[in-house]
């Protein structure tokens, strides 16, 4: 790709009269040798299976394998049916499909990584919403996904998206800083004004710890996919409205790194700190550890090796 | 830079819950099953890590299964896969292994099938992306995420160079290349990724080279 950072990108967007999406796909393309038709109707697909996620999750129908989730997307939904929601409709309403696609993916539905499966309602949610809301074109959509792909790949590349790695900033809130800075675009700001939305919300996310119970993509995983939703929009507002990150978003990409960096080892993904070692979160972990027992007796599962 | 691909930030298509214990677990059982080149008739899984200590509310046995079906990341019929492997008639053994395996998400799998055995020893490293880090018995590394050669040959003078020449004169480039051998003038195993699938007719070709003994076409890049 021609660029490392947002900065850098955004000026090609200026010299070049491009939109964040065109320079992404015309990258993906040449350096991938595969043509920029092909390239985008993959992107397409994944749109496609983005809106089908979305559907599937308001059912309702997404119990967990753990059994410790599922149905809160259609709780929501079913809530804003009856009557005004704090949050107003089209928030409300991005946050609801955000819970769908992570409940879809938490009882093994089919997602697409965005950036990761534990972040993967955030993008959807927004996007979903606001085709909905402004009755745009799918094309519009998957154009956005190669704007929200850019920055996280700037993102990936110079801190984390791994939890493992960076805590969950890296992962919801890298999701989140990629939907904000793609919603800006999609609405018709520069890439300028979608680089200070980036740096806006990722600032809000920084020291975010991963510290899901038993180790699952659940508690608070989902939780976090639908806030993060609504603070997405947030930030895409306030970059649209001329609000600057006065920290450059490349900096405060730096200030992930190094957050991540000092972050303890039981607040990256061990589910050895944090929420999971709360009096409930080791409850739920016991519970759900004498149930696979219970399971692997009746069959197949893990004997004690020789 | 770590990540290259805008498909790598958005993306892989996947059946959940997570990317590195259900949809790196479903590559590393398509690993093994290519490795061993038909379906397998009984698989060993030995878990180690954060996959022995969650694989079950991530559902990693179900992809692991479903990646020894050679289904792909974003199958649905991976959460069914222990009863659709059980119809075709797979036998499944999960072992709880000793210690700790190369990486915290690690798994052994030994197949048998066709007369043919096969063993890998794989990890799930984050967001999909896996290492092999042995293939029967080999320590050869590779990442599944290029068509890959695995040639199990006599350590012998000339046969690298050999299939290094047939690899070119077909057009090929070379990624990626790792050898092993257990002993000199032993067996051995070179690993080959390369930026395109080889045609039959190539891998065909080095079958026919002097010293060769097997080779296997590993290639995730493909649909299932």
């Amino acid at each position: 790709m021609r660029f490392e950072t947002l900065e850098q990108l955004a000026e090609i967007c200026r010299q070049e009269n491009k939109t964040i999406a065109e320079v992404m796909l015309e990258d993906q393309a040449r350096e991938t040798g595969v043509s920029r038709e092909e390239v985008f109707r993959q992107m397409a697909e994944y749109y496609g299976v983005m809106k089908e996620a979305v559907r599937q999750g308001l059912t309702g129908n997404t119990k967990s394998r753990s059994g410790l989730t599922g149905g809160d997307a259609k709780k929501v939904s079913d809530y804003m049916q009856q009557g005004e929601t704090s949050l107003g409709g089209p928030a409300a309403e991005a946050m609801a499909y955000a819970l769908a696609v992570s409940e879809v993916n938490a009882s093994m539905g089919r997602i697409i990584a965005t950036p990761t499966a534990g972040s993967c309602g955030i993008i959807p949610g927004v996007f979903v919403s606001a085709q909905e809301r402004f009755g745009w074109e799918d094309e519009h959509l998957v154009k956005g996904l190669f704007c929200a792909g850019a920055i996280g790949y700037v993102i990936a590349n110079n801190a984390s998206i791994s939890g493992a790695e960076g805590g969950c900033q890296a992962e919801v809130g890298s999701a989140i800083g990629m939907a904000a800075g793609a919603m800006v675009e999609l609405r018709g700001g520069t890439a300028q004004q979608a680089v200070h939305a980036v740096g806006l919300a990722l600032k809000n996310c920084l020291g975010l710890i991963c510290d899901p119970v038993a180790g699952l993509v659940e508690i608070p995983c989902i939780v976090r996919n639908g806030l993060g939703a609504v603070t997405a929009l947030a930030a895409s507002d306030m970059a649209l409205a001329g609000v600057g990150s006065v920290i450059p978003a490349d900096e405060v990409i730096g200030v992930m790194l190094e957050v991540g960096s000092a972050m303890p080892a039981k607040h990256r993904e061990t589910g050895k700190g944090g929420l999971a070692q709360t009096p409930t979160g080791r409850k739920l972990t016991k519970e759900l550890v004498e149930q696979r027992r219970r399971k692997a007796k009746e069959a197949k599962a893990p004997a004690k090796e020789d | 830079m770590r990540f290259k691909n805008v498909f790598s930030i958005i993306g892989p298509s996947m059946v959940g819950p997570s990317s590195s214990h259900t949809a790196g677990a479903v590559r590393i059982g398509r690993v093994a099953r290519q490795l061993l080149g038909s379906q397998p008739e009984t698989a060993k899984m030995t878990l180690f890590g954060s996959f022995a200590e969650t694989y079950w509310g991530h559902g990693t046995d179900l992809a692991l299964t479903a990646g020894l079906m050679d289904y792909d990341t974003d199958d649905q019929r991976i959460p069914q896969a222990d009863v659709l492997a059980e119809e075709a008639g797979m036998t499944l053994e999960w072992v709880q292994g000793r210690g700790n395996g190369p990486h915290p998400n690690s798994v052994k799998i030994q197949l048998t099938g066709g007369g043919r055995t096969a063993e890998i020893v794989a990890a799930s490293i984050g967001g999909g992306t896996i290492a092999v880090y042995s293939l029967n018995g080999f320590d050869v590394q590779i990442t599944g995420e290029y068509p890959t050669l695995a040639v199990k040959h006599s350590d012998s003078q000339g046969v690298l160079a050999n299939m290094t020449a047939l690899l070119s004169r077909d057009g090929y480039n070379i990624g990626y290349m790792d050898v092993d051998r257990k002993g000199r003038s032993g067996d051995a195993m070179t690993v080959f990724e390369l930026d395109s699938a080889p045609e039959e007719s190539t891998i065909q070709a080095i079958r026919k080279l002097p010293h060769i003994k097997e080779v296997t076409m590993i290639d995730l890049t493909k649909r299932s």
